[in-house]
């Protein structure tokens, strides 16, 4: 038991070596890295649509992300580096899509749609509370209220 | 009359979720229609020494289209490309991320339709220009700026719909 214990401990270390060999780039700048990991995970893998740049393995996306770095390390602004992306690939890049008119139905669609149930919801509930109230009047009941579920 | 309404409701969803079956995800407005073409300055393919930038294919309606050797869709569309070179359309080629370096010898096997092949060995030029995947191909006017993108292969079909209506126009 304790020599299968032992060996799983060593295999684990084994896992821990290779992955610090992938992520040897980057410890030369951590916070540059955290900077491009928090940014980059705000945007679309331009390749595999449904993948963060952040997250993605596509080689183009490790080039873009190459191309990130190097404009973060020019001393580039988080909004000019996004300027940078949108210019060669829109704002299909963006996973938060301007506010313009071409998205106003994306960004106000939700609440439009719960409006409009809301008020269908709201507008049936009252018709039955009505109808519920003619009917006990119909039915000569004007003492107790029926339970209303 | 009101209870029609969950069905038309219904309807009206089912029609949006099938026109979104024939949509190709990877039509994406590029932003470059209008816009002047970016510049670059790659070696050329066919003549070593040489570079090329895309201002010199200006004076006539051009195409830059992006493909490499490892790329199969790139081989259906081939035939089509031989062709429309055949009729007169000048095809400039962009070689994208070909590090194998096999551009060269699979042209003269297959048959050549460009005019001639920039080399974009790392990609860089391939992300001014937005490409995301090959085969791509952009439409460029006399101007040097860029009238329309296709993503995916050419056929008679797209060019039909897509690039031959804006040469007309221009009375190419």
């Amino acid at each position: 038991m304790r020599r299968l214990a032992g060996c799983l401990f060593a295999l684990t270390l084994l896992g821990a070596g290779a992955t610090a060999m992938e992520a040897r780039p980057n410890a030369d700048d951590p916070d540059l890295e955290r900077r491009l990991l928090a940014l980059t995970a705000d945007l679309r893998c331009v390749v595999c649509q449904n993948e963060s740049l952040a997250e993605s393995r596509a080689p183009l996306a490790k080039d873009l992300r190459q191309e990130v770095r190097a404009l973060m390390r020019q001393g580039r602004s988080d909004k000019e580096v996004v300027e940078y992306l949108t210019a060669r690939y829109g704002d299909f890049v963006l996973y938060r899509p301007p506010f313009k008119p071409a998205t106003y139905l994306l960004w106000i669609g939700p609440a439009l749609f719960l409006g409009v149930g809301g008020i269908a919801w709201f507008l049936t509930i009252r018709r039955r509370q009505r109808k519920t109230a003619a009917d006990r009047i119909l039915d000569g009941d004007s003492g107790t209220d029926p339970p209303l579920y | 009359m009101k209870r029609w309404l969950p069905f038309a409701v219904f309807a009206v969803l089912l029609a949006f979720l099938f026109v979104g079956l024939w949509l190709d995800p990877r039509e994406v407005p590029s932003p470059f229609i209008g816009k002047p073409a970016p510049a670059f300055t790659l070696p050329v393919l066919e003549r070593p020494g040489q570079t090329f930038s895309p201002a010199q294919a200006n004076g006539e309606p051009w195409l830059l289209n992006v493909w490499a050797p490892w790329c199969r869709t790139c081989r259906k569309e081939h035939p089509y490309l031989m062709q429309l070179a055949a009729s007169g359309v000048a095809i400039y080629g962009l070689n994208w991320q070909d590090q194998a370096g096999e551009a060269a010898g699979l042209l003269a096997e297959i048959g050549n339709p460009y005019v001639l092949n920039a080399v974009d060995h790392d990609g860089r030029a391939g992300i001014d220009w937005g490409v995301t995947g090959v085969p791509e191909t952009f439409l460029i006017d006399a101007d040097g700026m860029i009238r329309a993108k296709h993503s995916g292969p050419l056929s008679e079909r797209v060019w039909n719909r897509k690039f031959a209506p804006l040469l007309q126009g221009k009375g190419s």
